[in-house]
């Protein structure tokens, strides 16, 4: 076996592994804390994305700023569905199969629109980074990977800040335990989930603009990233960040490992089989509470 | 009304249908017809899972595909009549479905719901990179000139094919509601664990809902190779199949075997017409906004509107 | 006579929270045992493992002489185990009529096939029973909160079981209705049908009672005669604090 192959399997796993925990963190928020089945996830990531390609490629935007800036919006955009969500189904107790139809059914309205405007033809970005690679010794580490890992981890960092220290970050994680608890400190549990929720909404779009950097993108790729997204997500621990970053960057490496060494075409298998493994053999996951 | 009554009214009806469209000899009406009842079996499947179990399954595409390649490989290595082709296909779906249901069902609704999206893609890989079937880029399929028993094209035979499998799917639907069986699953998607409580095997009775639902998905699918002649894995495992699938019980009603009738007749016919004047794109994106719409104001469905 | 139930050692963690510790209980077939405890003791969590709802970590459960361990909950029903939720939890789609017809047709039916001939008269009897028999074509929905409690108490009686538990049946119920209620427990065990009563009511449980459990933070800190076990230090000090 080549070493070097090797070696730079493993590096470039870990590095899409900090993509996927950027990928994962919104759902580790809305499935993680809020019990919410959202599966259209990876569509607002898309959207992302095209927003990113879209400022890139009609007034040369960096796609990372120009998703930084869309941040808002996507927030509002999550509070909006969130309280659609909470009229229609939550307050109704009628979450399961009618919750799950209207992600789906988002999910699907996403892509279908994407594809009427953008057509199914690949869109990508340009930046500076996006070329070039580093060389460490026989290790590359192709900037395209390693920029939006650094920026990811440094922004989940940021999100563990907000969640431990400021109120809403607090009341974010309380709401998931003990909604009851909540209320009698004056905090209004369906305010806190759509906030919480809207966050999540939020990361997705700065999800897109690392996802463009890293490859071309159609609307139909969203699907790819539902088993990654929520095999992640409980591997790692419902609700841990940490245990999102570390259950992605295992997923990245055996991901990359796979392609590697048996092709491409085999990577959706990968997060597949970690869902099934450990929904059967530890469903709290790595970090999680049992 | 009694079963057997039903299912003589149901051939009646059936028999109706096949009469008129020989009468009106034209071929769209049969080949506009087939996808309309592959729908119905398609969402009455599905419906025993979703509807009555309370269980979604998102992996639709993988069980009717998985009947569509069933034929390919068949009709490669040994050519036999269309129905015992299907009930093969049938076969290895409800085996799949077993399997992913013995894998998941033991935990909640929306584990298993997860990964039957999951196992979705992951059977679409393993066809696409499965050179006998033609992996990518699709294999062709020849159709048979004549039909095997009357006068008539072969799409004339799939026609009947497809409804004869309508009308064994909705009467077993029926049978199934106002049966021990259906108390059953009714139970589970009311109170899974006061249905433990009160005696009934949880597990047992998932297990079956999820055989039967993907068995009868996978024999949907099994004509499908001669009908479109050319099938790949693109459009085998199309996204619009799921939607579809999912939108027309939801919207139809999910409570008895008439909703997911109601919502295939209607949304399939639309459709059609839809694809013939607008575009198919946009006929799709009216079926996901037609089914978050009434997911959000109408959860009974139309069903629900004359219950009432 | 070996005892219907006999339970040794139960113990039940939530992470790091003991919620049932180093429990043991016998109860003697046709016996009518009294459960009580302030809340939070870990009553329905005992019920939770006895029924087989939920899963202990430590401890044995015999029902008839068998081991329950590993059995899951609808094969301890099917068994003769039957219990009723603290919070009701009815099927909120069907008929009354049609809630009893679930164990009918999944407890009782797979003891003896023949036993459920007449499904619809025999909910009929049971919904009787609890005073519901007018309602037997509504939907839970329609019911107040007593009434699904009287639902959820038929509901458990529906299955045949050789052993009750009910949990808090009568929380709500007036003078009259606890009065009904405990004729009608009293009346089920004189037919044979041994019954685990959890109350808060004392003077139901006392009325009730052939033997009183006491639990406390997920302990068991009396077993015995009623009347001698509310008189005990421990057990009033449990109830009204120091």
């Amino acid at each position: 076996m080549s070493f070097d192959l090797l070696g730079n399997a493993l590096v470039s796993g870990l590095l899409i592994g900090g993509f996927y925990a950027a990928v994962t963190i919104g759902v580790s928020i809305s499935f993680g804390m809020l019990d919410i089945v959202n599966i259209a996830h990876p569509a607002f990531i898309i959207l992302g994305s095209y927003i990113a390609y879209i400022a890139n490629s009609t007034w040369g935007v960096d796609p990372i700023l120009a998703c930084v800036v869309m941040l808002p919006a996507f927030h509002l955009l999550g509070m909006a569905i969130y309280y659609v969500y909470d009229v229609a189904f939550e307050r109704r107790g009628d979450t399961s199969i009618r919750g799950l139809a209207f992600f789906f059914g988002l999910l699907f309205i996403t892509e279908v629109v994407l594809v009427l405007v953008f057509g199914v033809d690949y869109r990508l970005v340009e930046a500076p980074y996006i070329g070039p690679t580093l060389h460490i010794g026989e290790i590359d580490l192709p900037l395209r990977l390693l920029v939006p890992c650094v920026v990811s981890l440094l922004l989940i960092g940021l999100l563990q800040l907000y969640m431990s220290r400021t109120f809403i970050g607090r009341a974010v994680q309380a709401v998931a335990q003990d909604p009851t608890a909540l209320r009698l400190m004056a905090a209004n549990p369906s305010r806190i989930k759509r906030i919480a929720f809207g966050l999540s909404i939020a990361t997705a779009s700065v999800a897109g603009a690392f996802l463009i950097i890293i490859q071309p993108v159609e609307p139909s790729i969203g699907r790819d990233y539902i088993g990654r997204v929520f095999a992640i997500c409980v591997m790692g621990g419902l609700g841990s960040f940490a245990g999102s970053v570390v259950a992605a960057m295992i997923l990245g490496i055996v991901e990359s490992l796979t392609a590697t060494f048996y092709g491409p075409s085999w990577a959706p298998a990968v997060a597949f089989g970690f869902l099934l493994i450990t929904l059967a053999a530890r469903p709290a996951g790595i970090f999680g509470r049992q | 009304m009694r079963n057997t009554t039903f299912i003589l009214l149901l051939i009646l009806v059936a028999g109706a249908v096949f009469g008129i469209a020989r009468l009106i000899n034209n071929a769209y009406v049969f080949f506009a017809g087939y996808v309309v009842l592959q729908y119905v079996v398609l969402a009455t499947a599905w419906n025993i899972l979703g509807g009555y179990t309370g269980y979604v399954n998102f992996g639709i595409a993988a069980f009717f595909a998985m009947g569509a390649y069933t034929t390919v490989v068949l009709h490669k290595i040994a050519p036999m009549p269309l129905p015992l082709m299907m009930l093969i296909g049938g076969g290895v779906s409800g085996v799949i479905g077993l399997g992913t249901g013995y894998l998941t069902l033991r935990l909640r609704g929306t584990y298993f719901a997860i990964a039957t999206l999951a196992m979705a893609v992951v059977v679409q890989t393993l066809i696409t990179n499965w050179s006998f079937v033609g992996g990518s880029r699709g294999a062709y399929i020849v159709r048979p000139a004549e039909a095997p028993f009357f006068a008539g094209d072969y799409i004339q035979y799939l026609f009947l094919v497809m409804l004869g499998l309508s009308v064994i799917s909705v009467a077993i639907a029926r049978a199934i509601e106002h049966s021990r069986l259906g108390y059953g699953f009714a139970a589970i998607r009311d109170d899974e664990g006061a249905a433990e409580a009160s005696g009934v095997p949880t597990l047992r009775l998932k297990l079956i809902a999820t055989a039967l639902s993907g068995g009868f998905m996978g024999m949907a699918g099994a004509p499908l190779p001669y009908y479109v002649t050319y099938l790949d894995p693109a459009s085998g495992f199309s996204l619009s199949y799921a939607v579809n699938t999912i939108a027309m019980p939801l919207i139809g009603g999910t409570e008895s075997w008439f909703g997911p009738i109601i919502g295939a007749v209607l949304l399939g016919t639309l459709q059609q017409v839809a694809t013939v004047t607008i575009s198919s794109a946009l006929s799709l994106l009216i079926v996901g906004l037609l089914l978050v719409a009434f997911v959000i104001a109408a959860p009974k469905g139309i069903l629900g509107w004359f219950k009432r | 006579m070996s005892p219907l139930l006999e339970v040794s050692g139960l113990g039940k963690r939530f992470g790091g929270f003991v919620a049932l510790a180093d429990v043991d209980l016998t109860v003697a077939e046709g016996e009518r045992l009294g459960l009580i405890g302030p809340n939070g003791s870990g009553k329905s969590t005992l019920v939770n493992c006895l029924s087989g709802t939920l899963h202990n970590e430590t401890g044995q459960v015999r029902f008839a002489g068998q081991l329950l361990n590993g059995l899951s909950a609808h094969q301890r029903t099917r068994l003769g185990m039957a219990r009723s939720f603290q919070l009701p939890r009815p099927f909120s789609t069907m008929t009354l009529s049609e809630n009893l017809r679930i164990p009918l047709l999944y407890a009782v039916r797979s003891r003896d096939k023949a036993a459920t001939a007449d499904i619809d008269a025999r909910c009929l009897v049971l919904l009787e029973m609890v005073g519901l028999a007018d309602k037997a074509a509504r939907l839970p929905g329609d019911l107040t909160q007593i009434e699904m409690r009287k639902l959820e108490l038929a509901r458990a009686m529906a299955a045949e079981p050789r052993l009750l538990i009910a949990d808090e049946v009568m929380a709500g119920l007036s003078h009259q209705e606890v009065d009904d209620i405990l004729a009608l427990l009293l009346r089920l065990n004189v037919e044979g049908m041994t019954i685990i009563l959890i109350e808060h009511i004392m003077r139901a449980v006392l009325a009730f009672s052939q033997r009183l459990v006491v639990l406390v933070a997920g302990r068991k800190i009396a077993d015995g005669d009623p009347q001698a076990i509310v008189r005990q230090p421990d057990v009033v000090q449990a109830y009204l604090g120091s």
